[in-house]
């Protein structure tokens, strides 16, 4: 391929721009340089440019490559979709640099909350989301109380305006293994968790239900009438 | 046995995290919470009494990392299912008479690789059900003890569950641990107990009313269809009857036979005769009065 009959104009004003520097092709040779680039823009189109988390892109793939593992795997995977409480009440109070600002602070206390193997994204204004593979339902609520936790514990400083208190809502769902789950319908469920959460009053974790099949002391117990009720021996009769 | 309750469903109730996709035709999987309790011993004497009762049946070893089918009914068959799976030989090779007049279809050794839920013990199960179910009167899937995900996965190919238990009380606590499983996690709403090794005449009924109390308080129940209705159980245990404790089930085990062949009149052997009866009765010709 003859590299003068591509033009790199734009491509160069682009990275230039996003502070991407590449060792030009005289160094590297044409196909090296070429190469670069791509991966170079691949990069950015996947990458939400203020936080450096990934996009709501690039997030959308990698959860449809985890419903494809969650399938064939027989481990759980949770999504958690995130939202900052009253963000737009930060913008207009103290303008776009300051709700930038916050922007920056939750997604590096999100970053160190999560578990490494865990997909931190930002997919919308002032919306997260993490994917948190392997995690089964019993966990689920200390992982995503953890992000919760680590927005509410301090205050976020403003550099012109002092300290607030910023928390967030956070809404859970599970893909189900060797069920080929549909990636639209899991966001959708993430998402009715964290209505449920903003609804019943914000700075709160909602997680699909999931009933536990473990088995208490109390129920042992039950099991050979070492606390029998009244109640109990009334039903004993009924669903003999 | 009373009509069965219509298809409760708890408010907002959770989506099973393994579901229930029962292979089209009649599949009781033989199942229990604790090993040790006779569950091939109930497998294989039952299918012998089914048969008996004109049914074309078949047992099918899903014990698949630790089956002891063969053992129980002294077969050592050349071809099992390890050869159909591993494509050495056709399905109907594997397919054995077994001393009760049934068919048989053994594990074979060197199923440690299918003692672990992988895709393709998946796949290869799924098929094999759905090819051989259909040649059946009814199948019974004699699967390994306790809720490990290829017990799971067996049961929720089965149609029906029986679960066998013993009134100790570890093996009562490990089936009450069982039937929560298989209700929280597959949505079943029936399942069928036997009781081993009973040492009283009404040990089952008391035992399975007991398990019924528990899950009522535990699992939960749904509201009748109006205020003067009983509430439904989410999930309703039948008792299909006992197996007495019998010292003719011991000689017949050591001999490598099967009860009902080695001592016809044994107790144990006539309340095998009676529990399939009622098992033919509730459960493989069930739908066919409807």
């Amino acid at each position: 391929m003859e590299m003068g009959a591509l033009r790199f104009d734009k491509v160069d004003a682009l990275l230039r721009q996003a502070g991407v520097a590449l060792a030009p092709p005289s160094e590297v040779g044409d196909a090296r340089y070429l190469q670069a680039v791509l991966d170079a823009l691949c990069d950015l189109s996947s990458t939400d440019s203020l936080t450096g988390l990934m996009n709501r892109r690039a997030f959308l793939s990698v959860l449809e490559q985890e419903l494809d593992r969650v399938t064939r795997g027989g481990e759980h995977a949770l999504l958690l979709a995130l939202d900052i409480d009253h963000f737009k009440r930060v913008n207009d109070r103290y303008g776009h640099p300051a709700g930038d600002h916050v922007l920056r602070v939750v997604t590096k206390r999100l970053r160190e909350a999560v578990r490494p193997m865990d997909n931190v994204a930002r997919i919308g204004g002032e919306e997260f989301a993490v994917l948190c593979p392997q995690c089964p339902p019993s966990f689920a609520t200390a992982i995503a109380q953890r992000t919760r936790v680590a927005i509410e514990s301090a205050p976020i400083e403003l550099p012109e305006h002092g300290p607030i208190t910023v928390t967030i809502s956070v809404g859970g769902a599970f893909a189900q293994p060797w069920v080929k789950g549909n990636l639209s319908d899991w966001l959708a469920r993430a998402d009715q968790q964290l209505y449920r959460a903003k609804q019943e009053g914000r700075n709160c974790v909602r997680l699909e239900p999931y009933a536990s099949a473990d088995v208490s002391a109390e129920e042992k117990g039950l099991l050979f009438g070492w606390s029998a009720t009244d109640e109990q021996v009334a039903d004993h009769g009924q669903s003999a | 046995m009373t009509a069965t309750p219509t298809t409760p469903q708890a408010p907002g109730a959770v989506a099973p995290a393994v579901l229930l996709h029962p292979v089209k035709g009649k599949v009781i999987a033989v199942t229990s919470g604790k090993g040790g309790v006779g569950k091939t011993f109930v497998s294989a004497n039952l299918a012998a009494a089914l048969t008996r009762r004109g049914l074309k049946v078949l047992v099918l070893d899903a014990d698949l990392g630790l089956a002891n089918l063969d053992v129980v009914l002294n077969l050592y068959p050349k071809l099992t299912l390890h050869d159909v799976f591993t494509g050495k030989c056709e399905l109907e090779d594997a397919i054995i008479k077994a001393p009760g007049g049934f068919s048989v279809l053994l594990a074979g050794s060197g199923l440690v690789e299918y003692s672990r839920l992988t895709p393709e013990v998946r796949d290869d199960f799924l098929r094999l059900m759905e090819d051989v179910v259909p040649r059946y009167d009814v199948v019974l899937l004699d699967t390994g003890a306790g809720i490990s995900d290829v017990v799971l996965f067996a049961l929720s190919l089965a149609s029906e569950v029986l679960l066998v238990a013993t009134p100790e009380p570890t093996s009562l606590t490990d089936a009450y641990a069982t039937i929560k499983v298989l209700s929280t996690q597959q949505g079943r709403q029936h399942i069928r107990l036997l009781v081993n090794q009973s040492a009283r005449l009404g040990d089952g009924k008391a035992i399975t009313a007991q398990l019924q109390a528990v899950l009522n308080r535990f699992v939960g129940t749904v509201p009748g269809a109006n205020a003067a209705a009983k509430s439904l159980p989410l999930v309703r245990l039948h008792h299909v009857g006992d197996i007495p404790s019998d010292q003719a089930v011991k000689d017949a085990v050591m001999r490598r036979q099967l009860l009902l062949l080695h001592t016809p009149g044994a107790p144990a052997s006539v309340a095998i005769g009676q529990i399939a009866a009622r098992i033919e009765e509730t459960v493989i010709r069930a739908d066919e009065a409807v």
